[in-house]
């Protein structure tokens, strides 16, 4: 069986995987980070985005084996310090879930989006998490929690993009 | 669901990928190259495929990248589809190749699934292939017996066939650049974010010095069992002068463009039967020339 090294919220693993192993597997049934879900078979749905590399990903739809080498963040591994990131708090603030089956995968697709767009407009925000589906269709509050997130990070810009290069070397100094 | 059980192999060249390919193919196993993943994963997971091995291109850095050859762009087979968006040699060069890939899927999609991989999946509902067909691309393949190169014309052959052999890779795509005085436009009809294409339509056009129209390009997208040209249409529209429409409500562009289903055979499916597929085909056909004569 191949073994992978891969990094996951910081922390280094190595495990042996089966090829057909999928990485949102690998998470939540090695590894434990039940906090990204399985939504569909197809890759449509989008809860189980994670950042792989610091770019969105949906878990599901990437074998563990491709994640051999990378770094991997989950929305556990958001907060810092026993705070939230400041998406949390802005969906939290804004009334974003209902349910909550799609707010992890939403949570980071929103991050990797304020990543090219720091300052979305509704439609940008629309566009960017397009590829994340809310069975309980409470997109407006979604829409704007993304917004309030933007504008507290452009004002607090030491909070940081996970899995960013530039954050491991300000982690590293 | 969980794929079935599979070997994992990952070459570490080209050449390497060719040999495993070439060996299976003697030994008449199915195996199948991995691109992005993003069609051939959702694939696995649903059992529709059982291939006995996978190949994972993902880490030959050979394979990825957009360079400007002069009269072409050159795009690598494994280059992401949000790394084609971003390029600005695609940007200038061949614009249509950036309108239609920022269409394709949703952001996490694009930063997985590959600029080859949409060409070898050859699904007639893709944006990419009918590109390609509009701007005649040449796409360059290589297995172990060598290097061969070919036309967008030949290379959707049926649906998913796209003409490789099994122990061949696509390594990537030739890009004309059109020249000056063209206009493109990508006209993508969904119903619902994210969704694939119900019908879309690829177009360049370019217009003489006397402003009437001198050349039309038209690829259709799932209105068929392969991507199409509508050439019809675009005998049709040469010669036009694209007028505002006249105060009798004629419009020459719309009467060309009510050609575009001409010789096609769309599906029939959850989304449209095969006469609103028609239907839309004419329509978008007319918004995306006027759309790329600006
Ligand atoms: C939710 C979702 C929505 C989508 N929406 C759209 C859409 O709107 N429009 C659209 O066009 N696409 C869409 N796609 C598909 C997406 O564009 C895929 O990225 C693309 O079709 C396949 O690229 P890939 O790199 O992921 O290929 P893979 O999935 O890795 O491979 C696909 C096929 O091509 C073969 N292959 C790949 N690369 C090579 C190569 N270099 N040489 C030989 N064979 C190769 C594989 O063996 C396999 O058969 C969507 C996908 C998802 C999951």
């Amino acid at each position: 069986m191949p073994r992978i090294t891969v990094s996951v919220d910081g922390v280094t693993y190595e495990e042996e995987v089966e090829p057909r192993l999928l990485l949102v597997h690998l998470l939540r049934d090695r590894l434990g980070k039940t906090g990204t879900p399985v939504g569909c078979d197809t890759g449509n749905c989008g809860a189980c985005t994670v950042t792989l590399d610091g770019r969105s990903a949906k878990s599901c739809s990437v074998l563990a084996v491709q994640a051999d080498g990378s770094e991997v963040v989950t929305v556990e591994g958001l907060a810092r310090d026993g705070r939230w990131h400041p998406m949390q708090e802005a969906f939290h603030a804004e009334h974003a879930l209902q349910c909550g089956y799609c707010t992890p995968g939403m949570l980071m697709a929103a991050i990797d989006l304020l990543r090219d767009d720091p300052d979305p407009s509704e439609e940008a925000v629309r566009r960017g998490l397009e590829g994340n589906l809310c069975r309980c269709t409470g997109y407006t509050n979604i829409v704007r929690a993304v917004r309030r997130a933007a504008a507290e990070m452009s004002r607090a810009p030491h909070e940081r993009m996970p899995g960013a290069a530039e954050d491991r070397e300000a982690a590293a100094s | 669901m969980i794929p079935a059980p599979f070997d994992y192999v990952r070459p570490a060249s080209v050449e390497d990928a060719c040999r495993v390919l070439a060996d299976a193919e003697a030994a008449g196993d199915e195996v199948k190259v991995l691109a992005g993943g993003q069609s051939l994963l959702p694939l696995l997971r649903l059992r529709l495929a059982y291939p006995s091995a996978l190949v994972d291109l993902g880490r030959l850095p050979e394979l990825r990248g957009v360079a400007d050859r002069g009269d072409h762009v050159y795009i690598g087979a494994l280059t992401t589809h949000d790394e084609v968006m971003r390029s600005g040699v695609v940007r200038e060069h061949v614009p249509l190749v950036a309108l239609a890939t920022a269409t394709v899927a949703d952001p996490a999609v694009r930063h997985r699934g590959t600029f080859g991989g949409s060409m070898a999946h050859a699904d007639p509902a893709g944006d990419l292939p009918a590109v390609a067909l509009a701007l005649d691309c040449v796409f360059v393949v290589r297995s172990s017996d060598g290097e061969r190169e070919i036309p967008a014309a030949e290379f959707f052959v049926d649906y998913l066939e796209p003409a490789l052999g099994p122990g061949e890779v696509l390594l990537g795509v030739r890009v004309p650049k059109l020249g000056s005085g063209w206009g493109f436009h990508y006209e993508k009809f969904h119903r619902t974010a994210q969704a694939w294409a119900t019908v879309g339509v690829a177009v360049a056009v370019r217009r003489g010095d006397g402003g009437a129209i001198e050349e039309a390009r038209i690829g259709l997208t799932n209105m068929g069992p392969t991507p199409v040209r509508a050439r019809v249409a675009e005998a049709a529209l040469r010669g036009v002068a694209p007028s505002p429409a006249g105060s009798n409500g004629s419009d020459p562009l719309r009467e060309a463009c009510a050609q575009a289903d001409a010789g096609t055979s769309p599906p029939a499916d959850l989304h449209a039967r095969p006469d609103y597929r028609r239907h839309l085909a004419r329509v978008l056909t007319r918004r995306a020339v006027g759309a790329a004569l600006g």
